[in-house]
This record gives structure tokens, C-alpha cells and sequence, in this order.
């Protein structure tokens, strides 16, 4: 029975994406016509007066393009000139190096935070204040005080998915069983030795919930940040081909980067799996 | 025949003294003068239990018998250490408690069992907690002999949520007595398991703490787990406010079997003369009538019942 239901929810996934497809392409190839206006071609379609014609590509046009980018995703032809792939590089370099300094920041912190009621108390406002901020509200500071604008593209992403990791390490710490707290405390293991090996375990699924959070948030934010910032990554290929008025690489683009999302949270999805316990 | 034999308020309390003096050397735990209040809003702190004087022998058996609320759980909470008392004091061996202390070990109401970690991995936590200096091969060595005690040998690698309930609580007995603590705490083990699990596991608590003369404490409100397991019954009131009402020596012989213990003589007389006390006096206890009477906290009177013994 699951296994029907699994192949009917496929089976209706591909026609709905088809679908999609074919209405996508009805749309941008079925008034051709547009040619009568008289006026320049390349004007016209840069007022995009032939509705749907040239204006925006049909599916067609971006698997042609996608194949082409991703042909060759590594070529670099100067700055405003480099393959997907390589952007896509610079965009994942950043966005894990700013993951990796908030995870090595924020789980230990929430570990502190999580285990000292006072603590809790105190920074918890200060939190609260923190945590609903854009991220890019952060960039002009960033900039202002680091002076530079790959680092800055980095604390951008460092403050945005430093907090699900605190709030969520936090609860899961300060939400341990006192049960097992108890087993630690009558078998005299030592308060360090307790934390690495009771509270840790307990809270990992709550942390590593919080990390897959964090990844996706500053996948999100990484292209709006490196929009701003300009110079390399996956953002500023988009901004650059918008200037250069490459609608299909703005989709091919957009596949790109729902593809590579996926793939990060399912990374995370795994270790979730991997040290969930079931009780 | 099968009238109560001694109910001697009085001449009670001189016993009791007796035998904690001379006994002294086989004390194991001395509790004296113990009470807990918790702060209530808006109002004084409300008193859960006080003055509660209990002694126990070296390989002595004690069930304390209350209804819920009564804080017969705050007390062995207190003996392990996990819970401070508002006043009084506890000495184990002729020194307070101050703190959990792997002499005493607990068998938690619900299992405890850390989820994460196999049969075999919760009772080796134990272990090496034990014997920070054991090599992991002894560690395991040792674990297993005691999974092997409760009849787990077969699921040493699976895992808590693998188990039944009265698995689980099997683990939680191997992993308390693989510390091989000088007392074993033991907080409503088998309330949460079914009537045919309950009894066998009673029998296995009953046989290895009768082989190894393991000195327990046990809190329970099944007056016939009570009489099968232990040598005296503690009565407790209701709370709050609870006492020691009297403490009931097991007539029962040493050597009983459960399914052929309820038609020893003398069983029910046992058996009623606590359930009264369950149902009736437990809640009318009245501790100005009864001081009157005689009643005193530090030596509760001691009650037999039985067959003309």
C-alpha cells in the first residue's frame, strides 16, 4: 500500500511538472507574430513589446541553457565572466565557513545558556531583540567595520544561522529528562563527563534540527547578501545576468540553487536520522 | 487464632530503641528527624512530610507503604541524594548524606534507561562510572554478567525502544546492582508493568536480593508486593503533614514463595490489618490522639500480626 502511494505521488509529481512545462511553453512560443510593430528588433525586445515572445525563454531555451552552463561550469573569463559552477563554489564556501564559525559559536553557547537558568535569563531578551533582524541590516555595519566585502558576506551569513543553533540548543539542553540527569547525578559521573555524555546526546536531535534550520536560512540569504557585495558567487551571477538582460540564465540559475538547498538540508536530514533515538 | 498478637504502643517504643542501640553496628541507615516543606504561593510553605525517624539493618528488606503524596517518594529521593531535606538528617554508614553517591544505587520509576544507548551500553555506563579504571573489555565483561542475572543475555545490543516494559525495567535492575551498591533505592519499580511481568520480576528482586543480602529500600502502594518483598512495612499517612504511623513486622517465613504465600495463616490478617489502614486510618491519623496514646515520631510503634507465633 505505501509502496503504490509512493509510485502514484511520483507518478502525479512528473505530470504536474509537465504540465507546468507545457503550458510554460505554450505561453512564450505562441505569438510569434510580433515582428510587425516595425520598430528595431533588438528595442522591441528590450521593451519586450512581442508578449512572451522573446521576452521570457521557453523551457526549451533554458534546458539549452542549462546544458550549456553546466558544461562547462568551471571556465572564468575574467570578473564578470565565470561558469555556474565556479559561482556556485564561491557561494558554498561562504555560506559554510559562516555556518561553521556560528555552529562553533552558537552550540556551545546555547550549551552554557541551556544549563544555567541565570544565564538563560539574562541573555534571553537580548536574544529575542537579536533574532527577528535581517541579516542584511547587519551588511552595512559589516562592511563599515570589516572593510571588506567577501568577509562581510560571511558575517552576514554567520549572524543568520547563528540563532536557530542557540535558541534550539538552548531548549534542547535546558529540556533534558531529569530522569536521565538522574541516572548521571547517582552515578557521581562528573558534571563535564555528564554534559558530553548525557546532555549532549539527549539535545543532539534538537541542536542538529536547528542546524538544518540554519543552513537553509543562510542558503537563503547568501544570494541577497552577495547581491549586495557583488564581485563573485551565485548572487552576483544573477544580479550580473540581469544586467546583461540573460532571462534564462536568471532560471537557470533559480534551478541551481533549489537543487543545492536540497541537498544541504538532506545532508543535515541524514545526521538527524543518524542520531535520532526513538524512545 | 489470627487476632493481632502485639499491638503495643507503648511497650513498642522501648523495642524499637532496643534494637537500634544494640544493633547499632548493623545500621545501614539512620533517618532522623526528616521533613520537607515546599514554598507555596501566596501562602506558608506547606509541610509534606515531618518528623519521620526510620532505621534500617544491614540486608534488611523495608517497604514504605503511603498513599501517593504521602512524599514516600521525596524520601528515598532524599536517601539518594537527589533531594535535600528541610530538616533532619540522614546518616548512611555513620556519615550524612550530602549527595548522590554510588553506594546507593536507584531503580527509577520509569526505567531511566538512556534511549541512545544499547542494553548493554546503559548497564556498561554504570559500570564504568563504577570503575573509571576498568578496561573496556572487563567494563563489558562485567555489564554482561549482570545483564545475564535479569535474563537479558539475548538483547545486549538492542536498544531501550526494542524492549517491553518489563525488560526495560529489567535493565534498570541490572544497571542498579551492577554498581553492587551497599543499598539499593528502589522508587514504585514495577507499578508501571503489567499484573503476570510484575510478579516474576518481583521474584527475581526477591531471589538475588535474598542471595547477595542486599540492603533495600522500597517505596510502594501494593500492599501485596509489600508483604511478599519485605521484611518490615513502613505505614506512612496521608500528606501533607504525613508521619511514620507504625511500622509492621513481617511475620511471613524467610523463605516464601509467592504463588503459595496468600494461603500461609496469617497472610490476610497481614494483609488486612494493612489495608485499614490504607483505607481508614491512614487518613484519620491524628497525631495529638495518638501521642496521647503513646505515639511517638522518633520510635513509632512496631506491630506484629500473625498466627499464634
Amino acid at each position: 500500500m505505501k509502496q503504490t502511494s509512493r509510485i502514484q505521488s511520483s507518478l502525479l509529481s512528473c505530470t504536474i511538472v509537465v504540465l507546468v512545462l507545457m503550458v510554460w511553453t505554450a505561453f512564450t512560443t505562441q505569438s510569434g507574430g510580433g515582428v510587425a510593430s516595425g520598430a528595431d528588433p533588438a528595442y522591441a525586445a528590450l521593451m519586450n513589446e512581442d508578449a512572451g515572445g522573446a521576452g521570457i525563454p521557453s523551457p526549451l531555451d533554458v534546458g539549452r541553457a542549462l546544458v550549456q552552463q553546466l558544461s562547462d561550469p568551471f571556465y572564468d573569463a575574467g570578473p564578470n565572466d565565470k561558469g555556474i559552477g565556479l559561482q556556485l563554489a564561491y557561494s558554498l564556501a561562504r555560506v559554510l565557513l559562516g555556518f561553521a564559525l556560528a555552529m562553533i559559536v552558537g552550540v556551545p553557547l546555547g550549551f552554557v545558556i541551556g544549563m544555567s537558568p541565570l544565564l538563560s535569563g539574562a541573555l534571553n531578551p537580548i536574544i529575542q531583540i537579536l533574532k527577528p533582524v535581517s541579516p542584511l541590516a547587519w551588511m552595512p555595519l559589516a562592511l563599515y567595520t570589516i572593510k571588506d566585502s567577501g568577509q562581510s558576506a560571511i558575517f552576514v551569513i554567520f549572524i543568520c544561522s547563528i540563532w536557530p543553533m542557540l535558541v534550539n540548543t538552548t531548549f534542547g539542553v535546558a529540556n533534558v529528562r531529569s530522569e536521565w540527569l538522574n541516572v548521571g547525578r547517582t552515578l557521581e559521573v562528573p558534571p563535564l563527563k555528564r554534559a558530553l555524555t548525557i546532555i549532549l546526546p539527549a539535545a543532539a536531535p534538537t541542536i542538529v534540527t536547528g542546524m538544518r534550520i540554519s543552513i537553509g536560512i543562510a542558503w537563503l540569504v547568501i544570494v541577497a547578501a552577495e547581491m549586495l557585495v557583488g564581485g563573485t558567487g551565485i548572487g552576483y551571477f544573477i544580479w550580473n545576468e540581469w544586467n546583461n538582460l540573460s532571462i534564462v540564465n536568471i532560471i537557470v540559475a533559480i534551478l541551481v540553487i533549489g537543487v543545492i538547498g536540497m541537498i544541504l538540508d538532506q545532508m543535515l536530514a541524514g545526521i538527524s536520522r543518524l542520531i535520532t533515538f526513538q524512545e | 487464632m489470627n487476632t493481632i498478637l502485639k499491638l503495643m504502643p507503648k511497650g513498642a517504643c522501648t523495642e524499637t530503641a532496643d534494637i537500634a542501640d544494640r544493633k547499632s553496628g548493623r545500621k545501614m541507615i539512620s533517618i532522623e528527624g526528616l521533613a520537607k516543606c515546599y514554598p507555596k504561593r501566596g501562602g506558608a510553605p506547606v509541610t509534606i512530610f515531618e518528623d519521620i525517624w526510620l532505621f534500617i539493618e544491614r540486608g534488611e528488606f523495608v517497604c514504605i507503604l503511603g498513599h501517593s503524596g504521602c512524599g514516600k517518594t521525596t524520601v528515598l529521593n532524599i536517601l539518594a541524594g537527589l533531594s535535600e531535606a528541610s530538616e533532619g538528617t540522614v546518616i548512611a554508614d555513620d556519615s550524612e548524606i550530602s549527595g548522590p553517591s554510588l553506594d546507593r544505587a536507584v531503580i527509577f520509576q520509569g526505567h531511566a534507561l538512556l534511549p541512545w544507548m544499547t542494553v548493554l551500553g546503559n548497564v556498561a555506563y554504570a559500570v564504568s562510572a563504577r570503575n573509571p579504571r576498568w578496561s573496556r573489555a572487563k567494563v563489558r565483561e562485567h555489564a554482561a554478567s549482570f545483564i545475564a542475572k535479569v535474563g537479558l543475555s539475548y538483547a545486549l545490543d538492542k536498544r531501550p525502544s526494542e524492549l517491553s516494559g518489563g525488560m526495560k525495567q529489567r535493565v534498570g535492575i541490572a544497571r542498579a546492582l551492577s554498581i553492587e551498591p551497599k543499598m539499593l533505592l528502589m522508587d514504585e519499580p514495577f507499578s508501571a508493568l503489567d499484573a503476570l511481568t510484575r510478579g516474576t520480576l518481583q521474584d527475581e528482586v526477591r531471589k538475588i536480593c535474598v542471595e547477595t543480602e542486599q540492603t533495600v529500600l522500597m517505596i510502594t502502594h501494593d500492599v501485596d508486593e509489600a508483604i511478599y518483598l519485605a521484611d518490615r512495612i513502613v505505614l506512612m499517612t496521608n500528606g501533607p503533614n504525613a508521619r511514620v504511623a507504625e511500622i509492621v513486622r513481617n511475620t511471613m517465613p524467610r523463605e516464601r514463595a509467592r504463588n503459595e504465600l496468600h494461603h500461609l495463616p496469617g497472610y490476610y490478617d497481614i494483609r488486612n490489618h494493612l489495608m485499614d489502614f490504607l483505607v481508614s486510618r491512614s487518613g484519620s491519623f491524628d497525631v495529638e490522639a495518638a501521642t496521647q496514646a503513646g505515639w511517638s515520631a522518633k520510635r513509632p510503634p512496631v506491630v506484629e500480626i500473625g498466627s499464634g507465633v
